[in-house]
């Protein structure tokens, strides 16, 4: 009566010899609440002893529906939800996310707002790659750069403080301009910053570049080739790091980057420490555009004045004329008025190219919209990557990919 | 302008015997150690709260103390979580204002949606409601959490006039009369 509990394995194993030596495979589950997989990655890997035989990320975790809220409110409405597509640079996004929709409306804004738009760009480039550096950092060991970097964008989130209201979550831009001007004496004080940072960065980065455990780590590991960076439509410093030199600021121009002079660094062989290269001389090239752009900073208007079915008017005109008050509740309410059609636009995010596909039947909602975000087309490439690697290095890997789940999983 | 590609040398030996690093990197620890602290020891100490902050919404009223918000319900519509539930009332006949015909009977903000982000105060047409400079909210219960017209209104407190609506109204307050 008693039947001996089989293994499902072990009928198939009748050789006794290979039963001794081989080894079974081990799954394992790496997040979603790992510290290293930076959010709410899970990694389903499998494992022969310390090799990763396969790696399957399973995404969702943080998945919001962004897409379709979008498609139920205003276009300005939408603003405050594009913080929380990259919030490790909330200005980036609404920055790319304004200037689509205005390119739906084929609305051109004024030199000051396009200033405003590559300075915040800018400094927020240098807030994400600074913590993508530091976590980098910790994912492989050296705890200190962390610090150093936090205290950096400590000060540039009192700068954000100054210019949005928040430090965070900054919902900075209006269809047809940004939500206020700069304050008094803001665009000195970013000035200032630039000029201490860039001493503080050269010391961050000495702790790592040259570091043989840093080194250690990084240098031949992850190496994605020219050929596979394309295919898998890597953007942003992973494109880069591959040897690629896309970048949209450059090949595309949008808000002025014309006519500022910046290099795009690219790496040579593809690694992890490629990576992590590119991410450091772009700081430096980010605060050479920051200085060109205050340097010739515009005068006039931020925002797009004959644009009036478009950008609510300011206060002083509601309160007063009844015309702007109207306007104003036709705005709010109706949304900002756009033509119907199709529209993509790409910017150059901290983590890669952000795109939004736009599809308007007219009015102030969008009938449909689609992101393209540069994390989670970067993220595709981790199964071909991570195989062959020992576990160790898929967390060194993970963190020169540089991702934020909050843009994943939208 | 140009795409330049990273510099990339080999390490030398000293470097790879790792003692430069070890070195340079005890220096960077020990100048950091001596340079003047950059934390904030809150609670005790409080950051310095900039101009147009976007901290918790309340409801201001007027220098003369009146309600200015007139229920229009834009900043209802307008607010994306949907934090804002407005209920409309009509201003008793015998009150100073009864010309201003309508006001919220009811004006509850839940800080359990509110995402801070100023919407309302940019729309409102009567700038009635700021996001002003508290940004710590906490309670013990979802309905403590949500902030009621009383509760706005002693948040919010007075707020000078930044703009007069209609001249009318200017004039009026200049001869000390407006109502
Ligand atoms: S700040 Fe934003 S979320 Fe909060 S009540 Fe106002 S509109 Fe709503
Ligand atoms: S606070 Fe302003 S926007 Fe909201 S209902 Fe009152 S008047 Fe209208």
């Amino acid at each position: 009566m008693a039947t001996e509990f089989a293994f499902p394995d072990s009928a198939s194993k009748t050789d006794a010899a290979s039963q001794e030596f081989q080894t079974e495979k081990m799954s394992l589950a790496m997040g979603p609440s790992h510290p290293s997989t930076h959010g709410v990655l899970r990694l389903q890997l499998e494992l022969d002893g310390e090799i990763v035989t396969s790696c399957d990320p399973v995404l969702g975790y943080l998945h919001r529906g962004d897409e379709k809220i979008a498609e139920n409110m205003t276009y300005n409405q939408f603003v405050p939800y594009t913080d929380r597509l990259d919030y490790l640079a909330p200005l980036a996004s609404n920055v790319a996310y304004a200037i689509a929709v205005e390119k739906l409306a084929k609305l051109e804004v004024p030199a000051r707002c396009q200033a405003i738009r590559v300075i915040v760009s800018e400094l927020a480039r240098i807030s994400a790659h600074l913590l993508g550096l530091g976590a980098y950092g910790i994912d492989v060991g050296a705890w200190s750069v962390f610090l150093y970097a936090f205290e950096e964008r400590e000060k540039l989130y009192k700068l954000f403080e100054e210019l949005t209201g928040a430090r965070f979550t900054t919902s900075y831009t209006r269809i047809g301009g940004v939500a206020r001007d700069v304050p008094e004496g803001w665009t000195g004080r970013v000035e200032g910053f630039c000029e201490q940072f860039l001493p503080i960065l050269e010391e961050i980065l000495a702790l790592l570049t040259r570091n043989k455990i840093f080194q250690d780590r990084t240098v031949g590991v992850g190496i994605i080739s020219k050929e596979d960076a394309i295919a898998y439509g890597l953007t942003g410093p992973n494109l880069r790091g591959s040897g690629v030199g896309l970048d949209l600021r450059k090949d595309k121009p949008y808000s002025g980057y014309e006519q500022y002079e910046f290099d795009v660094p690219v790496g040579a062989k593809g690694d992890c420490y490629d990576r992590y290269l590119c991410r450091g001389e772009e700081m430096r090239q980010s605060v050479r555009i920051i200085r060109q752009a205050i340097k010739k900073f515009p005068a006039g208007a931020w925002y797009a004045e004959d644009a009036k079915k478009i950008f609510a008017p300011q206060k002083a005109k509601v309160l007063t004329s009844m015309e702007e008050l109207i306007n104003n509740f036709m705005i709010v309410t109706e949304g900002p008025q756009m033509a119907a059609g199709e529209v993509y636009f790409e910017g150059e995010n901290p983590k890669g190219a952000l795109g939004f596909y736009i599809v308007s039947k007219g009015g102030g909602v969008p009938w449909r919209m689609k992101i393209r975000s540069p994390s989670f087309c970067n993220l595709s490439i981790l199964p071909k990557v991570c195989q062959g690697n020992l576990v160790s290095d898929v967390v060194s890997i993970l963190g020169s990919l540089d991702f934020v789940m909050g843009e994943c999983d939208r | 302008m140009a795409v330049i590609q990273v510099e990339r040398k080999p390490l030398t030996f000293a470097e790879r015997t790792y003692i430069p690093q070890i070195i340079g990197g005890l220096k960077t620890t020990l100048k950091h150690f001596f340079a003047p602290t950059v934390t904030l020891q809150y609670p005790e100490e409080r950051p310095e709260i900039p101009k147009g902050y976007r901290g918790v919404p309340t409801l201001v009223k007027d220098p003369h103390g009146r309600e200015k918000c007139v229920s229009c319900q834009l900043c209802e519509f307008v607010c994306p979580p949907k934090a804002i539930r407005i209920t409309p009332g009509e201003i008793p006949a015998e009150s100073s204002s009864v010309h201003v015909e309508k006001g919220p009977q009811a004006f509850d903000i839940d800080m359990l949606r509110c995402i801070y982000c100023g919407l309302c105060q940019e729309v409102c047409p009567e700038e009635a409601i700021f996001l002003q400079n508290q940004f710590s909210m906490s309670g013990y219960t979802r309905a403590e959490m949500v902030n009621n017209k009383a509760r706005l209104y002693e948040l919010g407190g007075t707020l000078p006039d930044q703009h007069f609506k209609w001249d009318k109204k200017k004039a009026a307050e200049e001869h000390g009369n407006a109502h």
